[in-house]
């Protein structure tokens, strides 16, 4: 099942009387469960094909529709609403909320999206469990390492059963272990419970890890490569 | 607790030296303020007391051209009914009646302008506690003959108590006011200026010495509660007809409310330079708290937090700094002024002799009044509410891509 149709997507800035396009015509569809990372040298428009992806930041052309949902209509406070409940996002600077324990962040959007204390501190140690943090749940991200800060990030992902998890170079602080075991989690979370990772990264190891690579260069995708195409 | 506060609460904590800081200023301007406002309020309580308790009472009813002339003929008769028809109102709780006028006093060698003030011993001293300031001889008995003299008067007079006090003044329509009484009593007067002129005697002697009959200069009206002042006043004024009329202890001594006015704006000028300086110092901080985390924001923003939700949550920043920073000032002030109010600092030298000289006592006193506390409390609350609408419309008008790559 296709979750997400990109069309005619551009992204254009503009420096003082020079346009750049970040993003320039990508046409893409994403299905449900695909583990892919989208690679490409730095300045290749993954960052930004991914934020617009996430709705955090406007196209200047081309539709981005989700589940059937057109970003470009939604208003602003509906598109955090959307975000909320249908995106997850791990950061390349992991981005925790520091001033809340490992649980307290992987509850934060649960609580956001009005879920009972009961659910909420059910889901939150399924998921602390599946990425290996039990027992540290009420650390603050101050007392983990940078790969217990992305997999709390991970499991905060993941707490609102989002339709999609965006990864923008979840990798790229991390040590080989830590991405070792890392992208592990993901895929053992991909093939268990079909959820979908969009990654961006550099990292040749997350790429050996992908179902689908798909290769950005001057905003453009150049390469789009099924290493999996049974995969399900 | 909502995670939106015990966000806000852990945040504050992240930088305890700089919310200390905050606080700090905010908790020593409440202390000052509150110090500054008190002492304030003291003198003007003090000074409001010696014109209301040692004088004039809160009202006093008057031949209506009595204020202007001050004259011993416009006065008016005292009849049971017209007291009875001020007692009748609900919030009046006495009535003091008055025969007051001015004379010049002799003693072997000296003379003297004086007041003398006719009046009813005991009702008297309900209203002024005159009594208990007899420091020689005894209080006046309600026939007495004799007088009470103030202190500073006696003294400059050189009499003592059992002296004979000569008195001649213009009584009613012109009659001659002459007489010599025996003092029975000093007073140290609570007003260091009536202390050096007044002379009491009672009604009937005061009447009989100005050859007004039964009349009087004034009838001072006591209230059961001062908050009631107004409501009474207009009342009264609506039942007295003329030729009585009744005025408020403001409109009787108009110079002492325009003086506590312009020193009361002069106080608001001192205390708005302070809370200014004091409303930046929080501005500052919330403006380094948002400006450290904007990335942190623009997370919150991204994994679905809607901006109100996090303005509401820098908002909580902001009152818990105000609160925490006024509350403490406040706790602190509290017994500070308590012990000042008991123990008023008494001034020396020049400015002892130049509130001598207005007829204040020479002290600094200190007022408990609760508006001296919550005055200050709520300016922080409205400070506070002011800047956090900075972190309110800077969370709105976050550029969330900005902040994600802050």
């Amino acid at each position: 099942m296709t979750i997400i149709e990109i069309s005619k997507l551009v992204k254009t800035y503009k420096d003082s009387e020079i346009q750049v396009h970040a993003v320039n015509g990508v046409d893409l569809t994403i299905e449900e469960g695909e583990f892919t990372a989208i690679v490409g040298p730095s300045g290749s428009g993954k960052t930004t094909l991914l934020n617009m992806l996430g709705g955090l930041d406007q196209p200047t052309s081309g539709h981005i529709r989700i589940d059937q949902t057109d970003l470009g209509a939604l208003k602003a406070s509906q598109l955090i609403d959307f975000r909320m409940r249908n995106i997850g996002f791990v950061f390349q600077s992991y981005n925790l909320i520091p001033v809340l324990t490992a649980k307290e962040n992987v509850e934060f959007v649960m609580q956001l999206q009005g879920r009972s204390k009961k659910e909420r501190e059910e889901r939150t140690m399924q998921l602390l469990e599946a990425v290996g943090l039990k027992g540290r749940e009420d650390s603050r991200p101050a007392k983990l390492s940078g790969g217990q800060q992305q997999r709390v990030a991970v499991a905060r992902a993941l707490a609102s059963k989002p339709k999609f998890v965006l990864a923008d170079e979840p990798t790229a602080n991390l040590d080989s272990k830590s991405t070792e075991n890392l992208l592990n989690i993901m895929e053992e979370l991909n093939k268990k419970e079909k959820i979908t990772f969009i990654f961006s990264t550099h990292d040749q190891r997350v790429v050996n890890k992908a179902h689908r690579v798909i290769t950005l260069e001057d905003g453009q995708i150049i390469s789009d490569i099924q290493k999996n195409p049974h995969h399900d | 607790m909502s995670t939106n506060i015990k966000i806000a609460w852990r945040n504050l904590w992240r930088n305890k030296r700089r919310t200390l800081i905050t606080v700090a200023s905010i908790f020593f301007g409440v202390l000052l303020s509150a110090y500054m406002t008190s002492m304030q309020e003291g003198s003007y309580e003090k000074m409001v007391d010696m014109v209301v308790k040692y004088y004039s009472g809160y009202m006093q009813v008057h031949h209506e051209n009595y204020w202007e002339s001050k004259s011993i003929n416009d006065t008016f008769e005292d009849t049971p009914e017209l007291r009875q028809s001020i007692l009748d109102h609900l919030e009046v709780d006495f009535v003091i009646p008055r025969l007051e006028s001015f004379a010049l006093a002799s003693s072997e060698e000296l003379t003297k302008g004086v007041l003398v003030m006719g009046i009813e011993p005991e009702s008297e001293n309900r209203l002024t506690s005159l009594k208990g300031n007899v420091n020689q001889g005894s209080y006046l008995q309600a026939n007495d003959q004799g007088l009470l003299v103030g202190e500073g008067l006696a003294n400059y007079l050189h009499l003592g108590v059992n002296d004979t006090l000569v008195m001649i003044s213009q009584g009613y329509h012109g009659i001659s006011a002459a007489g010599k009484y025996p003092i029975r009593g000093i007073i140290k007067h609570a007003s260091p200026q009536l202390n050096k002129m007044i002379v009491y005697m009672t009604l009937p002697n005061s009447q009989d010495f100005f050859s007004t009959g039964n009349r009087l200069t004034s009838l001072v009206v006591n209230i059961t509660d001062t908050n009631l002042l107004n409501r009474s006043l207009k009342q009264l004024r609506a039942d007295l007809k003329p030729p009585y009329s009744i005025m408020s202890w403001q409109e009787m001594s108009p110079e002492m409310v325009q003086q506590i006015e312009s020193d009361r704006a002069g106080g608001i000028i001192m205390k708005a330079v302070l809370y200014i300086v004091i409303g930046f110092g929080i501005l500052g901080t919330i403006m380094m708290m948002i400006a450290e985390r904007r990335r942190e924001f623009g997370v919150m923003i991204a994994i679905g937090m809607q901006r109100i939700k996090l303005g509401a949550i820098l908002f909580y920043e902001t009152l818990f700094i105000g609160m925490i920073g006024a509350l403490s000032g406040l706790l602190v002030s509290i017994p500070i002024l308590m012990i000042q109010a008991q123990n008023p600092i008494p001034l020396t030298g020049q400015a002892a002799q130049v509130m001598d000289d207005y007829g204040f006592e020479p002290y600094m006193f200190f007022s408990l009044t609760p508006s001296v506390f919550w005055h200050q409390a709520l300016t922080v609350f409205i400070i506070t509410m002011v800047i956090a609408i900075y972190p309110i419309i800077s969370a709105n008008r976050m550029k969330l891509i900005n902040a994600l790559h802050a």
